[in-house]
């Protein structure tokens, strides 16, 4: 199996707040994190493929990059992901970020290139990572 | 099973050519990437097998090292991936590419069954990974 990664980044806000319980019982499942804070969200995304004989490569670094500019870095970066309306319904922790995220991309790179979306990672921060997708 | 992975750094220069392409061609068709220009490669080599419950070990570093240093620092460090070694005549040197050359000759540097995985990054933004399929 080969794959290439790319590495990106996106600030954002978020609160880990889950409405149907009180304060308080938000409090003690999400801790700090219930209180509105930030990130410089780190991203690789994993896309696996043939290397296409005539460019050697698995997808266009450049095309890869303006998916997910267009899909990912310019609808989530400098926004409140908890009031996004790509996270209504769910909690905007870390693992449900890298799950929308994958969300995002899986169709526009199937469509757009002969690679496919293998996994996403999301680097909240520089301590804690989240994989949502396949190893290989 | 265990895996123990070694890490080395190399830089070379590149361009990416086709060599049946005439150069306005290769420009079309790589852009920036068909002017010479350089990076810097740390490649991490993943090898898996069995504890040898003698040494404690799955396979002697120091053994590595050198076959690092023979089949990769040798042939790509401070070199022209084009002009020094003879895997790019005709392929571009790709990420892709020179990871699938590098995961050949150690394939062929090693016992076998035991490389794992290479992970080859170029510079801090993209990195291509071969995974050899489980035993």
């Amino acid at each position: 199996m080969i794959a290439v990664s790319r590495r990106y980044r996106f600030p954002a806000a978020h609160v880990l707040r889950n409405k149907a319980l009180s304060d308080d019982e938000n409090v003690r499942v999400y801790g700090k994190c219930a209180n509105r804070h930030g990130h410089d969200y780190g991203l690789v995304v994993t896309v696996a493929g043939p290397v296409d004989p005539a460019s050697g490569r698995i997808i266009d670094p450049a095309r890869l990059d303006a998916l997910v500019g267009r899909h990912v870095l310019e609808p989530l970066a400098h926004s409140d992901l908890s009031r996004h309306p790509r996270f209504a319904g769910c909690i905007s922790t870390a693992e449900n970020v890298a799950r929308v995220v994958h969300e995002q991309l899986a169709g526009p790179i199937e469509q757009d290139s002969s690679a496919r979306l293998l996994r996403v990672q999301i680097q909240e921060t520089r301590k804690n990572r989240f994989e949502y997708g396949e190893e290989r | 099973m265990v895996r123990l992975t070694r890490s080395i750094d190399f830089s070379a220069s590149l361009q990416y050519r086709q060599g049946d392409l005439s150069d306005a061609d290769n420009r079309r068709l790589f852009g920036a990437e068909s002017r010479p220009h350089g990076h810097n490669y740390r490649l991490e080599v993943t090898l898996r097998g069995e504890l040898d419950p003698a040494t404690g070990m799955v396979f002697d570093l120091r053994e590595l090292k050198q076959i690092l240093e023979r089949e990769v620092m040798a042939r790509f460090d401070h070199r022209d991936l084009n002009a020094d070694t003879p895997y790019f005549e005709k392929d571009p040197p790709t990420p892709e590419n020179l990871a699938g050359v590098i995961r050949g000759l150690l394939l062929d540097a090693l016992p076998t069954g035991m490389l794992d995985r290479v992970v080859l990054h170029q510079d801090q933004d993209l990195f291509v990974e071969i995974v050899e399929d489980p035993a």
